[in-house]
C-alpha cells in the first residue's frame, strides 16, 4: 500500500505539481477576496474563517476528477486491481496521497493566508484545516471512483461532491474561528469519512473496470 | 450481448490465441476471464477458483494499454509493480533488452519500447495465467520474437497463456476463433 | 427469462390500480385544499399560514422519496433487479420537483415575515442541498451511457447521500443556531394548533398519492422505453 502512495506522490511532485496548482489557487482566492469586498480588515478578518475553507474545498476538488482517471485511462488500474493489494486499500492509499498533495500544503499556507486577512486565531485556523481536509479527500475520492469513467467527469464532480462536504465546511469554518464544539464535530466527522470512504470507492472503482 | 453459448477449456501449458475481428468481443472475453466482468450466465473456472476476484489473483495481466507512466524511468515503473505483487525486477530487464533504456522516463520510449516494458512486468508478476490483448502490437520482427519466446517459455514451465491477437503468435498454440 | 416477467408483472398489476391513485390523490388534494382554506387564520402569520400546507408536505414528501430513492438503490446494488434501478431513476426528477416545490413555498411563506424572498433558514438551506443532492444524482444517470452502470453507479452516490444526508441536516441545525438565523419555519409555525393538523395531514396524503401516482407512471414509462429501446436494437422496430 506504501508503494502505491508514494508512486502517486511521486507523480503528482512530477507531473507538473498537484501541490503547487492547489497551493496557487488558494493563493489567488485569498488576494482576489479583499478586492472584491474592500480591505476593511475587520470585515476580512470576520470572513476570513469562511472564504479560506471554501478556497480549501475548491482547490482541493482540482487535483480530484484525476485520480482514478489518469491510471484508469492508461491502463494502471486494471494491474493494481488485479495485484494482492484490496480495492479497499488502493482507495485508502489513493486518499492519502491526494490529502498529501492538496489538503496538507493548504494548511501549512494557511497561516500566511490568515495573517493577510487579519485573523487572530491563527492556530484555530490552521487545525481546522489540518482535520477536516482528510474528509474533503475522503469524500471527493468517492465521487471521483464514481466518475472516472465518463469523459467530461470533472463537470459533474463538484456538483455531486459539494452537498456532502456541507458539514465539512460548516464545522471547518465554524472550528476556524473558534466556535465551541466545531472541532471535535469536524474531527468525528473526518474520522468517519476517511473510515467509511475506501468502501464506497473501492464498489466505484470495482463498477468502472467490469466496463 | 457478446456471446451465445461459448465454452472452452485451456489446460495448463497451453496457449490459446483469441481470434476474431475487431468489436467480435475479444477484449471482453479477456476482462470476464480476469475478474472484471461478469458472465450474464454460466461460470468461469481457474482450478477450483469460480469467483472472479479471487481469479483475478492469479492473473497477469497484459492490456490494451501499456500503463507505463511518462514520468517515470522504466525502472521505477517496473519497480513499482515489483512492489505491488511482491516480487522483483530482477533479470526481466535484461531478458526483455531493456538495460540500457532502464533510467530513461517513460516519456522518451517508443510505443514498441513501451510494448516490452509491459512484457517484463507482466514476466516479473510470476502470475500463472496470462492474459494478453493485442501483445505483438507496436513490437517489432525482434521484439515479436521476445514476446513469442515469452509466452512459450511461460506455458513450458506450467503457466497458461490466452492471447487476443491479429496476428499468429508464431508459436504452438491452440486456436479460438470469434465471429 | 424470469428477469423479464417482473416488469411485465410490474406492467400488469400497476395499470389498473393507476386510476385509483390518481384519483385518490385528487381527492386528498381538493379536501386538504378546502380545509386549508376554511381553517381560522393563525393570530400571527395571518392568512399566509395557508402556504404551511403547501409546504411542509412537499418537504415531508421530498425527504420520503429520497429514502425511497435510497431503498430502491439498495435493492437494485444488492439484489440486481433492474426494476428497483427503475423505481430508483424514476423517483429523482419527483424528488428535485418536491423539493423545489418546497422551496418556492417556503420563500412565499416567509416573505411576508421576512421582508426578502430568500433567508438562509436552516431548513430551507437543508432543503437547498436535498435539490442539489437530486440534481447531481441526476446528472450522473445521464453522464453515464451503459445503463447498467449508470444505474450501479447512481446507486452508490443514493446510499452515500443517505448516509450523509442526517449529517447534513445536524450541521445545518448547528450552523443556524451558531449564526443565531431565524427559525420561523418550524414544523408549523410556533403552534399547531389541532385544527391545522387535519389540513396538514390531507395534504400530505395528497402529495403521497400524487407522488406514487406520478411514479408509477414515470416506471410505466421506463419500462416501456428500455424496452422499445431493445426492441430497436435487436431489428425488430
Amino acid at each position: 500500500m506504501s508503494a502505491l502512495l508514494l508512486r502517486d506522490i511521486r507523480l503528482a511532485a512530477r507531473a507538473g505539481g498537484s501541490a503547487m496548482l492547489a497551493l496557487a489557487f488558494f493563493a489567488s482566492v485569498a488576494t482576489l477576496v479583499p478586492l472584491g469586498v474592500g480591505p476593511d480588515l475587520a470585515l476580512l478578518a470576520r470572513i476570513a474563517g469562511g472564504v479560506l475553507w471554501i478556497a480549501a474545498v475548491l482547490a482541493a476538488l482540482l487535483a480530484l476528477d484525476r485520480l482514478f482517471q489518469a491510471d484508469f485511462e492508461d491502463g494502471s488500474l486494471d494491474m493494481i486491481a488485479l495485484s494482492p493489494l484490496s480495492l479497499e486499500s488502493v482507495a485508502a492509499a489513493k486518499i492519502a496521497a491526494h490529502w498529501l498533495t492538496t489538503g496538507l500544503p493548504l494548511a501549512l499556507l494557511s497561516p500566511l493566508l490568515a495573517v493577510l486577512f487579519g485573523v487572530k486565531t491563527i492556530a484555530a485556523l490552521f487545525v481546522s484545516l489540518l482535520v477536516g481536509t482528510p474528509a474533503v479527500s475522503a469524500i471527493g475520492a468517492v465521487g471521483a471512483g464514481l466518475t472516472m469513467s465518463i469523459r467530461r467527469g470533472g463537470l459533474i464532480l463538484p456538483l455531486i461532491v459539494l452537498p456532502l462536504l456541507a458539514p465539512a465546511v460548516i464545522f471547518g469554518a465554524g472550528a476556524a474561528v473558534g466556535s465551541a464544539g466545531a472541532l471535535p464535530l469536524l474531527g468525528a466527522f473526518s474520522f468517519a469519512a476517511c473510515v467509511l470512504s475506501p468502501f464506497a470507492t473501492a464498489a466505484a472503482v470495482r463498477l468502472n473496470l467490469g466496463s | 450481448m457478446l456471446f451465445r453459448g461459448l465454452s472452452f477449456r485451456v489446460e495448463t501449458g497451453r496457449a490459446l490465441s483469441l481470434e476474431g475481428a475487431n468489436g467480435s468481443g475479444k477484449t471482453s472475453l479477456l476482462r470476464m476471464l480476469a475478474g472484471f466482468l461478469a458472465p450474464a450466465e454460466g461460470a468461469i473456472r481457474f482450478g477450483d477458483v469460480a469467483d472472479g476476484e479471487e481469479r483475478g489473483k492469479f492473473v497477469g495481466w497484459l492490456g490494451h494499454h501499456d500503463a507505463v507512466k511518462a514520468q517515470m524511468s522504466v525502472r521505477e515503473n517496473l519497480d513499482f509493480f515489483a512492489q505491488l505483487y511482491a516480487s522483483e525486477a530482477g533479470d526481466t530487464l535484461d531478458a526483455l533488452g531493456l538495460a540500457r533504456l532502464a533510467e530513461l522516463p517513460g516519456q522518451y520510449l517508443s510505443a514498441g519500447q513501451k510494448k516490452r516494458v509491459a512484457l517484463a512486468r507482466l514476466k516479473l508478476t510470476k502470475r500463472p495465467l496470462w492474459l494478453m490483448d493485442e501483445p505483438l502490437a507496436s513490437l517489432d520482427a525482434a521484439g515479436k520474437k521476445i514476446a513469442a519466446d515469452l509466452v512459450a517459455a511461460h506455458c513450458a514451465g506450467g503457466g497458461i497463456a490466452v492471447v487476443a491477437t491479429h496476428e499468429p503468435l508464431g508459436i504452438d498454440c491452440d486456436r479460438l476463433v470469434l465471429a | 427469462m424470469l428477469r423479464y416477467a417482473n416488469p411485465t408483472r410490474f406492467m400488469q398489476l400497476s395499470t389498473p390500480i393507476l386510476p385509483w391513485l390518481g384519483g385518490a390523490a385528487l381527492v386528498l388534494l381538493a379536501v386538504g385544499l378546502t380545509l386549508g382554506l376554511s381553517v381560522p387564520p393563525d393570530y400571527q402569520q395571518g392568512e399566509t399560514v395557508r402556504v404551511m400546507f403547501l409546504h411542509v408536505p412537499a418537504a415531508w414528501t421530498a425527504m420520503m422519496a429520497y429514502g425511497l430513492m435510497a431503498v430502491a438503490s439498495l435493492v437494485g446494488l444488492v439484489w440486481r433487479h433492474p426494476l428497483a434501478d427503475s423505481a430508483a431513476k424514476a423517483i429523482a426528477p419527483l424528488g428535485a420537483l418536491f423539493t423545489a416545490l418546497g422551496l418556492v413555498t417556503g420563500s412565499l411563506w416567509g416573505r411576508p415575515m421576512w421582508g426578502a424572498w430568500w433567508v438562509w433558514d436552516g431548513r430551507l438551506t437543508s432543503f437547498l442541498l436535498l435539490l442539489f443532492l437530486y440534481l447531481g444524482y441526476i446528472a450522473l444517470w445521464n453522464a453515464i451511457e451503459d445503463e447498467t452502470r449508470a444505474a450501479r453507479a447512481a446507486g452508490i452516490l443514493a446510499l452515500v447521500g443517505a448516509v450523509n444526508l442526517p449529517v447534513i441536516e445536524f450541521s445545518v441545525d448547528w450552523w443556524t443556531t451558531l449564526h443565531q438565523g431565524e427559525s420561523i419555519l418550524r414544523k408549523g409555525g410556533p403552534l399547531i394548533a389541532s385544527v391545522y393538523l387535519w389540513p396538514l395531514f390531507a395534504m400530505a396524503l395528497g402529495y403521497t398519492f400524487l407522488f406514487l401516482t406520478l411514479w408509477t407512471m414515470r416506471i410505466q414509462t421506463e419500462i416501456l422505453t428500455r424496452r422499445a429501446r431493445s426492441l430497436m436494437l435487436a431489428g425488430e422496430l
